[in-house]
């Protein structure tokens, strides 16, 4: 999205945030399951609110969209940038009155023990069925996601008003429309992504959007801004390094720092090499 | 509306009224209508409540600045306001509230005095944000950082906190004193006068400025604000960390924070031979007390803010920042470093940032960590767009009104709200919930109300309460090359 409106979304991580929280009140009121469900429950409990939370976060940033960005197209580019601020803060206070400032509790649902192990065990690696059931739900949205963008009219068209506007517009595409859909992709992707943490990390809280948000950035930028392999590696690495960081405690900071070293990286990377690891795809460079 | 209006005078038998009025000189059809306004609302409130005297000579001032000629007004509105200013200590502080002031609607009583300093406060940082986003164009999502670095560096420079560390290659403790004010007997540690501190404060945060600005200020508007972003976590983060556990050396000492700080004040040399005060915290009158003196002590150093700033915006350098904020290239293209620029930008507002984090630490005698989140880059950046990016009073009149709603507005249109709106019961009541019990709390979404008003105004007002005229002509036509096809272009309104 940061590719085809060179606008950073800082409203992003929330709208992920709001699609994690529509997946918690799902669990909770909705289904009102208890720590590991049946499969047959918890599939259907997790496609329900994929199915919801998706919906609704792809209308909620398309309206994002409508109302704050797309009347102000014209405009310098600090004043997008300002409402998108504006947006993270109203949607981050609507979470606070919807479900209150304390984080928001699932139970957890996903089958504890190991998909498969690697090794004999009291030295194995193993794998967890939650590991597995983030995969389960990723591996087909990003395919989806490139074959949208890589063989559809849509996503050619997509790609087109990433590169020239004015040409694209030329060319008989639908400018407006073509960023609209955008923003529903990316909306629906938050929301999948929310709903994926929610169940995985069974905790989630009304800011978590706003945090997680620039670490994604750091990670986008650290890979190569509209590189999709860049932006694999970009938070592979982040992770890493985070991980890193808070569970060692010799040659590491520790957790304090953690914020400190992410920013750290990003400031570092944008410096040095503002093309990101991978190289940088957006038509314009950095 | 007009048209219907004078329909209505001739139809009740005014020959001509219309006509005869509009012969009337500009003078008199400017100060009529108000005045009979005013009386026809006091006339139909009288059965309900008698007018209040402080109200209607508060009236009278506006009427009279409205109906003189703009080459006074110019002049006698700041003065006025200022005069206001320094006199609220005497109408606040009275025992018997409604002898000088009255009640507003809504939002109930003036703010009071701690509020008044806080709000002070944050104009100045606001003045200083506005020369980075307003004149420069650079969106700063970090000036937190600049305002916690002020803070810690007077926090440092006057408090026992350096008597922990020894002077380098010697064996006892840092103990100095230069003019430090109400310093304990045998506490040790590094003691300046406040004012060489403000100095010091600022040259520190704006050498920060530099370091911060000189690898980032080549970026492209969106990363820069969110590297600025960045270091303002990163600072708070020190901040908040910045203790002997963690870092290994006790720089910030932690969440408590570095407490006491040194109280203002100017010496007894001083005091004797000029009658200004020795120590701030002996001052204990009823109007002029402690409050007072850090109060208009504020006003003074915003003053100093505001009148830097203007200067600044005047001179080569500021109308150099104008040049970059409309068109970068152009601006290169004539012969503008931008580099340079846009770091003398970023010192400056880094320079007044540091005076009003030292003035906030010396007032509040303590540095907390938890004063210095991210919220309040926003709260601050909220002003100055509210205000009008580049208008000096514009961001002055934001950041007094929004820092009073935050800091009692909100509190007391809730609490008007649920009194004489919502059907509130108060025993019922979940303190951390927004809605309860039929009752609202206010405060606890100030962050999405500063929310709105930032979509609200960049979508409907662009260039704030007080726009900057050139800067509203940039809003209306945009600075960027024409966009080719009508889809781009914003929907007339």
């Amino acid at each position: 999205m940061y590719g085809i409106l060179e606008l950073i979304n800082f409203a992003h991580g929330d709208v992920f945030m709001i699609g994690g929280m529509i997946a918690a009140s799902f669990v909770i009121s909705v289904f009102n399951l208890g720590p590991y469900p049946s499969i047959g429950m918890l599939t259907l409990a997790v496609v329900v609110s994929l199915a919801v939370a998706m919906t609704a976060c792809a209308l909620l940033n398309a309206t994002i969209e409508r109302i704050g960005y797309r009347p102000l197209r014209g405009a310098p580019r600090l004043v997008p940038l300002i409402t998108a601020i504006g947006f993270s803060y109203i949607l981050q206070n609507i979470a606070f009155i919807w479900k209150g400032p304390r984080p928001v509790s699932l139970p957890p649902t996903l089958p504890s023990g190991s998909a498969f192990t690697i090794g004999t065990c009291p030295k194995c690696a193993s794998y967890q069925w939650s590991q597995l059931f983030v995969l389960i739900i990723t591996i087909p949205v990003l395919i989806g996601l490139v074959w949208l963008v890589r063989y559809t009219k849509r996503g050619k068209a997509m790609r087109a008003t990433a590169q020239d506007k004015d040409a694209a517009a030329m060319m008989g595409i639908d400018v407006n429309r073509t960023i609209s859909f955008t923003f529903i992709i990316a909306g629906a992707l938050a929301g999948a992504a929310g709903v994926i943490f929610a169940f995985y990390e069974t905790t989630i809280q009304y800011n978590s959007g706003f945090t997680l948000g620039l670490i994604a950035f750091t990670a986008a930028v650290l890979g190569g801004i509209g590189n999709l392999q860049g932006a694999v590696l970009g938070g592979l690495m982040i992770g890493f390094i985070q991980d890193y960081n808070e569970g060692l405690g010799w040659a590491a900071p520790g957790s304090a720092f953690t914020h400190s070293i992410v920013f750290g990286i990003l400031i570092l990377t944008l410096v040095f090499r503002p093309q990101g690891l991978l190289g940088e795809q957006t038509p314009e460079g950095g | 509306m007009y048209g219907a209006f004078w329909r209505l005078v001739e139809g009740l038998g005014v020959k001509d009224a219309r006509a005869r009025w509009e012969r009337q000189s500009p003078f008199v059809q400017r100060a009529v209508p108000p005045l009979v306004i005013a009386l026809l609302v006091i006339l139909v409130t009288l059965p309900v409540r008698t007018p209040d005297p402080a109200a209607m000579v508060l009236l009278a001032i506006a009427y009279a600045l409205y109906v003189m000629p703009y080459r006074w007004r110019r002049y006698a509105l700041p003065a006025t306001v200022l005069a206001l200013a320094v006199a609220y200590p005497f109408l606040i502080q009275q025992a018997d509230y409604g002898r000088f002031l009255f009640k507003l609607p809504i939002f109930n009583t003036f703010p009071s005095m701690t509020t008044m300093v806080v709000m002070v406060v944050f104009a100045m940082m606001a003045v200083a944000l506005n020369i980075v986003v307003g004149y420069a164009g650079l969106l700063d999502l970090g000036y937190v950082a600049f305002y916690a670095l002020g803070a810690y560096t007077a926090a440092w420079l006057a408090s026992p906190h350096a008597a922990q560390f020894k002077w380098p290659g010697h064996h006892h403790n840092i103990n100095l004193d230069i003019g430090g004010i109400g310093i304990p007997p045998g506490v040790g540690g590094i003691h300046i006068s406040i004012w060489i501190v403000l100095l010091a404060a600022a040259i520190v945060t704006a050498v920060g400025g530099v370091l911060i600005g000189l690898p980032t200020l080549r970026l492209r508007g969106d990363y820069l604000a969110i590297v600025t972003l960045g270091f303002g976590e990163i600072v708070s983060e020190i901040a908040r960390d910045g203790d002997k556990q963690t870092l290994g050396f006790n720089l910030t000492n932690g969440p408590p924070g570095i407490n006491p700080v040194d109280p203002p004040g100017f010496g007894v040399w001083i005091a004797h031979h000029l009658g200004l005060p020795a120590n701030y915290l002996t001052e204990a009158g009823v109007y002029v007390n402690f409050t007072t003196v850090i109060y208009w002590s504020a006003i003074v150093l915003l003053l100093i803010t505001i009148f830097c700033s203007v200067r600044m915006r005047d001179s080569r350098l500021g109308r150099a920042w104008i040049a970059i904020r409309e068109d970068e290239v152009a601006a290169a293209a004539m012969g503008i470093p931008l580099m340079r620029t846009k770091t003398w930008a970023y010192a400056s507002g880094a320079f007044f940032g540091g005076v009003a984090g030292a003035w906030f630490a010396s007032y509040k005698q303590a540095v907390f960590p938890d004063d210095f989140y991210f919220g309040i880059s926003i709260f601050v950046l909220t002003m100055v767009i509210l205000g009008g990016m580049g208008n000096v009073w514009g961001v002055v009149a934001g950041a007094v009104l929004l820092s009073y709603l935050n800091y009692e507005g909100l509190n007391n249109f809730s609490a008007w709200m649920n009194n004489n709106v919502l059907s509130c019961n108060a025993s019922s009541q979940d303190p951390a919930k927004v809605i309860s019990g039929g009752c609202i709390n206010a405060p606890l979404v100030s962050t999405g109300i500063y929310g709105a008003i930032l979509v609200l105004v960049m979508l409907f007002r662009p260039g704030g309460l007080i726009p900057e005229r050139r800067r509203q002509y940039e809003f209306e036509t945009g600075v960027h090359d024409e966009p080719l096809m009508d889809v781009m272009q914003a929907p007339a309104e």
